[in-house]
């Protein structure tokens, strides 16, 4: 071991080793997750993308603790946590992990501020902090104006900027995001887009599974899946006007 | 990984050029005598961060041109406490060609043939898997997408740089909807011939 590799390591945010996910048996036998090494770097937006059925959301489940993996482990900030009782895993995805769904799953009943408050009176917080909080986040989104509507007066990308704020509620290590714009149109998209952005700029850690194209390009990092396994990986080079120079019709 | 398709390859010391500089330039005398320095403006706020890349000379060298081509006339234009400037106006020629380059309607080629045969050409060889290629050219793509997309989002509200560059996302798109297409394809298909 030379020097520089013998320097302490900032621990990954999140790390997998040869993670593993098998659905049914024998003949059916389906191997959604194969053989995943993964680590994503605090502050890293991550996206990884792949047509249907190629694992990727198996996968953000299993980093979430949402799913236990067949084999393989999983390290959240450097503590494992597939082998986790259930109540552990429960308090650690409460408190640790904000989960942003394609379907948004926020509660009808509940006004937008009482849906992003929710985790943190959850994990234990004053509702006088969770309240001041869940306000701040909801400015943060650019929803202060909507604090009492319910879910049902909101349009859809409004909602799901409400979840994405929900998931922040606990200033979670990692964001985890299945799907985000997949219900969206194209201008709510954009409001998505900008949100999601923002907050890699902030330095929140990000694991976005997408089909789309803008929300895997505000990426730091892309990963492409196929049949439950990583087959291209791309370092995204923002800033740099090369790349599209040319594809806006300039000659070189 | 390698950038093994980097659109960015090409760093020409003289920088970018536009095509139809010379219609453009032409185009903005349409209404009124100018001299280069705000025709070199007026066409970096049209193409806003773009205009960086763009070779700073080819302004004047195409406006000489267009003077020798007698599309453009010009006049020695005396300044306080500069050198004199040349301004310079349409002639009735060149306001033809502004008017045919207006009305022509051909369209800069979308291109997915060449990708379509290398694809068709790897697998039929058994030189390459088709899949790995289309994955590869959709990262590629990716990489320009996500630095376009940066620079839109840093446009300023009613920037028209940014429809420019809107423009270049959802082209971009549609090549990478159609990559999507290449990859089903190409992968229900492994194993078998084309």
């Amino acid at each position: 071991m030379n020097a520089v590799e013998s320097l302490p390591t900032v621990e990954p945010v999140l790390r997998t080793h040869a993670v593993e996910k098998e659905y049914g048996r024998g003949e059916g036998l389906v191997r959604a997750v194969d053989s995943v090494d993964l680590e994503v770097p605090a502050g890293e937006t991550l996206a990884v993308m792949g047509p249907s059925g190629c694992g990727k959301s198996t996968l953000l489940h299993l980093l979430g603790g949402l799913e236990r993996p067949s084999g393989g482990a999983v390290w959240l900030a450097g503590r494992r946590i597939d082998q986790l009782s259930e109540k552990a895993l429960a308090r650690l995805r409460r408190r640790a992990i904000g989960f942003v769904f394609q379907a948004f799953h926020l509660l009808d009943e509940l006004t937008a501020l009482e849906n992003v408050e929710l985790p943190a009176l959850m994990a234990g917080s004053s509702p006088r902090a969770a309240r001041s909080r869940a306000e701040d986040l909801l400015q943060q989104v650019g929803l202060g104006d909507r604090a009492r509507h319910l879910p049902s007066e909101l349009s859809g990308g409004q909602r799901q900027r409400v979840a994405i704020a929900r998931a922040l509620s606990n200033e979670p290590l990692v964001i985890l995001a299945d799907e985000p714009t997949g219900n969206l149109d194209s201008a709510a998209t954009l409001d998505v887009l900008r949100l999601l952005d923002s907050l890699r700029a902030a330095g929140q850690t990000l694991v976005i599974v997408t089909h789309d194209s803008r929300i895997a390009a505000a990426a730091d990092r892309l990963i492409s899946m196929r049949d439950g396994a990583f087959v291209e990986e791309t370092r995204l080079t923002h800033g740099r006007s090369g790349p599209f120079v040319e594809l806006a019709g300039l000659e070189g | 990984m390698q950038d093994p398709m980097s659109l960015s390859r090409k760093e020409p010391s003289r920088g970018y050029q536009l095509g139809v500089v010379q219609e453009v330039l032409l185009a903005l005398l349409a209404e009124d005598a100018s001299h280069g320095y705000q025709l070199r403006a007026r066409l970096e706020l049209a193409l806003g961060p773009l205009s960086a890349a763009l070779n700073s000379g080819q302004v004047y060298v195409t406006l000489n041109r267009l003077e020798k081509a007698g599309l453009v006339s010009s006049e020695l234009v005396g300044q306080a406490d500069r050198p004199d400037r040349k301004v310079y106006e349409l002639t009735a020629a060149g306001r033809a060609r502004v008017t045919e380059w207006l009305e022509d309607t051909s369209w800069p080629k979308p291109a997915p043939a060449e990708f379509h045969v290398k694809l068709v050409a790897a697998a039929a060889a058994g030189l390459a898997d088709p899949v790995r290629l289309v994955d590869a050219q959709r990262h590629s793509l990716l990489d320009g997408l996500a630095a376009v997309q940066r620079a839109a989002l840093a446009e300023p509200d009613g920037s028209v740089a940014a429809l420019l560059l809107e423009g270049v996302v959802l082209r971009l798109q549609a090549d990478l909807h159609w990559l999507e297409a290449c990859a089903r394809y190409w992968n229900d298909r492994k194993g078998g011939q084309a």
